[in-house]
């Protein structure tokens, strides 16, 4: 059920028990859904911050006086949810530009999984979000967003994005609390299958 | 979604609020880290740190402490860890999971999918 985000406080503080932070990252190109996937499921309003680098340019000219400096900045949005007294999970909205990556390491290690969110009129917005998950060794699962019916079958989602067929790929609608909630749930479970096949190897 | 002023921040008003300090080396602080305040602010603090030991009388990740500054992440953990030094704050750090050759325990996932079922 929606609740009217009007009605919710602007930040709500943690319980005193709360030990244990979780982070689950939602990646996805502009205008995919992302915030409204974290609207829907969050306890507070989405919040928004953001992280700058800068770093020295490569092969400065001291001479000049004026030394080159690059600066990246990365804007996301994230919510939040109490799994119980002592985990939360954190939800961040991520944009999978190419600076975004830049950042993965000092933002998102130690992530506990990531949902790739796609429009299946714009699949290949995913392609490198997919590409940069696989390279940092994230897991993760694939989820059409459907603002509309949808017109394709999965199986051609699948075959479009080359995706391996162990990977989840599953519909949602970003806007509903119950089928964001089912899309994390997802996520967790591929986990659970894919820590218990490690459990049984090792 | 709240937008804040974080991107039209002037660099030199950062570079002031951290003393010209652009990481926080010693102290290893994650996004989702749970910041504790354990003082009252004093005369003559810093605001950014009043505003922080106010914000952690709860619970409070370091990506919330950021967002609610609105200053970006590393400034905040700059600033935290200057808390932490002085002991002003304490932090409960999550545990570290995270890669395909990390995954966490069935048990810690079991918790997980209680808790986003119970949503």
């Amino acid at each position: 059920m929606d609740s009217k985000i009007s009605e919710r406080p602007a930040r709500t503080p943690l319980q005193t028990t709360a030990t244990e932070g979780l982070k689950i990252v939602i990646v996805g190109g502009f205008g995919v859904g992302k915030t409204t996937m974290v609207r829907s499921v969050s306890e507070i309003n989405p919040l928004s911050t953001e992280e700058t680098m800068t770093q020295a340019g490569v092969g400065v000219d001291y001479n000049t006086g004026a030394q080159a400096k690059t600066t990246t900045t990365v804007a996301f949005d994230f919510g939040r949810i109490s799994l119980n007294e002592q985990m939360v999970l954190y939800l961040f909205g991520a944009p999978g530009q190419e600076r975004f990556w830049f950042l993965w390491d000092r933002l998102f290690s130690g992530t506990l999984g990531a949902v790739v969110l796609v429009d299946a009129r714009r699949l290949e917005d995913s392609w490198y979000a997919i590409d940069r998950l696989e390279h940092h060794g994230t897991p993760f699962i694939v989820a059409r967003n459907n603002f509309e019916p949808p017109t394709h079958e999965l199986s051609d989602i699948r075959r479009a994005l080359t995706l391996p067929d162990h990977i989840p790929l599953i519909d949602c609608d970003a806007r509903h609390r119950d089928s964001s909630k089912q899309v994390l749930i997802a996520l967790v479970n591929h986990l659970y299958v894919l820590s218990s096949a490690r459990e049984t190897t090792s | 979604m709240i937008r804040r002023a974080v991107e039209s921040e002037d660099p030199d008003r950062l570079y002031t609020l951290t003393g010209g300090r652009s990481r926080a080396d010693d102290v290893d602080l994650d996004l989702v880290t749970l910041i504790v305040g354990e003082a009252d602010p004093v005369a003559g603090m810093q605001s950014e740190h009043v505003r922080i030991l106010r914000i952690t009388r709860h619970p409070t990740s370091v990506v919330e402490i950021s967002a609610e500054l609105a200053l970006p992440i590393s400034v905040v953990k700059i600033l935290i860890a200057d808390l932490l030094g002085a002991g002003s704050v304490s932090a409960r750090h999550p545990s570290s999971v995270g890669t395909l050759a990390q995954l966490p325990e069935l048990d810690f996932l079991k918790k997980v999918l209680v808790g986003l079922k119970n949503l």
